[in-house]
């Protein structure tokens, strides 16, 4: 099955991921139309579009785990799917604070970034998840060879700076910010541990 | 002073001043009361109050304010907002989980234990509390730390009345507030997300400033327990978490207390928090803020705009050091 654009999902199963991955999406444009958002829509557009970065890069980042541990290798696909769907929700997450939060307040755009700690952190977690995104095409994957592999590495430096930015924003009760971080840990320590294992084994 | 006052029971939810009043505004301008009537908030009409607004002028940095300088007419914030976005961690850390579980607390009866530097230390019933003293309505901005806004229609006595009727000895130089301390009704106090009970406290001049009021309605109505039922402080020029909420305790002491979110974060939150967009949260710009119902932000001024009436109490203090 090759036909169709090039960003279509190449199988049913992508497709109802895909699918399933946007109702929080469709929940907000219905919420928003109803005007059931709350005393700060704004707020709650950020929250929700920036959870849904994190569970769907903390999914993308589990896929490998769970095919290697249940040898299922037609999870490989879904990967792509699950880190562009986090890319999607990350640029509406920065979109909705640069473009709607502040808008007109561009000053505090560049302070923010700059000087706040939660937000640079935010910030550098898009950046780092925009290459992967651009290089997702299987041409670029055929131009880069091995170095794709490398480069989108930084797909595990783009969730701890999300896991950061969600710590260093929250005041004091830290419980949601220390469950995304955790699962990160996991899933960090489910790839090193394989790695160190075998350093250990070949001395 | 002409003071008119409508029965509570028959103002809208939304609109704290009676509209048949405020269509009688010039029969009051005629009686001479030009300043009550223009605030269209009667019974905040003192001659002190008054007096004040003499100087309050109008710099152009100055937000729309009543002549008093009590009270803003700026579009008030609706009571479905101020009732349903709250921080207050005794019932939760989200913003509408005290809305959620705040159904828990009982507020009647309800005694406020008053302790320290006083002549009749002693547990109070609320009602003994407040006996005597004029209530007052008043239309005040809110800034939250995390640079929102409201305008909300309080109505409640100034802190100052009732601190003058406990008769602090010369030795009470700052007051101290706590909140109920109860799991059983709070349930957020059964995670230490802070140091519990939530305590703040006010230099005893600011405490005795005009502005402070200790609040036990707002929009006409008793409060909302999600709203700090049911006595709760207010003080406009400070960021909101000075706004103790649910007072069992307040205590006239020698020594500067201990307040909740200075010890939870002491780089981030100082004792006085006087609204300063000059003086950015390590985490938050303070140069603008958003209003409830609005879009976009808004500069935030000195003293959350009440710069004219509070700075003094600050002359040659570095606030950026006491921030």
């Amino acid at each position: 099955m090759r036909g169709g654009p090039r960003w279509f999902p190449r199988s049913s199963g992508q497709a109802a991921l895909v699918a399933v991955a946007l109702l929080p999406l469709a929940w907000l444009g219905i919420s928003a139309l109803r005007g059931t958002l709350g005393a700060n829509p704004v707020e709650r557009l950020e929250h929700t579009t920036g959870q849904w970065t994190l569970r769907l890069l903390l999914a993308t980042l589990a896929i490998t785990p769970l095919r290697r541990a249940l040898g299922r290798p037609w999870l490989a696909p879904y990967r792509r799917t699950l880190g562009l769907l986090a890319f999607s929700y990350c640029t509406l997450h920065l979109g909705m604070y640069a473009l709607i939060d502040l808008f007109g307040a561009w000053d505090t755009l560049v302070e923010d970034v700059l000087e706040r700690p939660y937000i640079s952190a935010g910030f550098t977690g898009f950046l780092l998840l925009l290459p992967l995104a651009i290089t997702s095409t299987r041409a670029w994957l055929r131009r880069l060879g091995k170095r794709w592999v490398v480069l989108h590495r930084l797909v595990y430096a783009a969730a701890v700076a999300g896991c950061l930015h969600f710590l260093w924003l929250v005041k004091a009760d830290l419980f949601e910010p220390l469950v995304y971080s955790g699962i990160l840990a996991l899933l960090l320590g489910a790839r090193l541990w394989p790695l160190l294992k075998r350093a250990a084994a070949s001395p | 002073m002409l003071i008119r006052r409508t029965p509570l029971g028959e103002r809208s939810e939304l609109e704290v001043t009676d509209h048949s009043l405020y269509l009688r505004r010039r029969e009051f301008i005629h009686a001479g009361a030009v300043a009550a009537a223009a605030l269209l908030l009667p019974g905040c009409g003192r001659a002190e109050e008054t007096a004040a607004a003499g100087n309050s002028g109008t710099s152009p940095k100055s937000p729309v304010r009543a002549p008093d300088g009590f009270s803003t007419d700026e579009p008030q914030t609706p009571l479905a907002d101020v009732s349903s976005y709250n921080n207050f961690y005794e019932f939760g850390t989200d913003k509408d989980d005290p809305a959620e579980n705040a159904g828990s607390l009982v507020t009647k009866p309800w005694s406020v234990s008053i302790e320290g530097e006083v002549a009749k230390p002693g547990s109070v019933p609320l009602e003994s509390l407040l006996a005597g003293t004029p209530t007052v309505e008043r239309v005040y901005r809110l800034r939250c730390v995390e640079a929102w806004s409201m305008v909300i229609p309080w109505r409640g006595v100034p802190l100052r009345d009732v601190l003058a009727r406990l008769e602090p000895t010369s030795r009470a130089k700052y007051v101290a507030f706590r909140t109920l301390l109860d799991p059983a009704q709070m349930p957020g106090q059964r995670r230490a997300v802070l140091d519990w009970p939530y305590r703040e406290g006010l230099r005893i001049d600011e405490a005795m400033h005009a502005l402070a009021l200790l609040a036990t309605g707002m929009y006409g109505r008793d409060l909302p327990n999600q709203n700090g039922a049911p006595l709760r402080l207010v003080v406009p020029w400070k960021y909101g978490f000075k706004s103790i909420k649910s007072i069992v305790s307040i205590r006239l002491q020698e020594t500067q207390p201990e307040t909740t979110w200075n010890m939870s974060a002491p780089s981030e939150y100082g004792f006085y928090s006087n609204v300063n967009p000059d003086v950015d949260h390590p985490r938050w710009s303070q140069k603008r803020e958003k209003r409830i119902g609005d879009y976009h932000r808004t500069r935030t001024l000195p003293f959350n705009g009440y710069a004219d009436q509070v700075a003094q109490l600050y002359a040659g203090m570095d606030l950026r050091a006491n921030f």
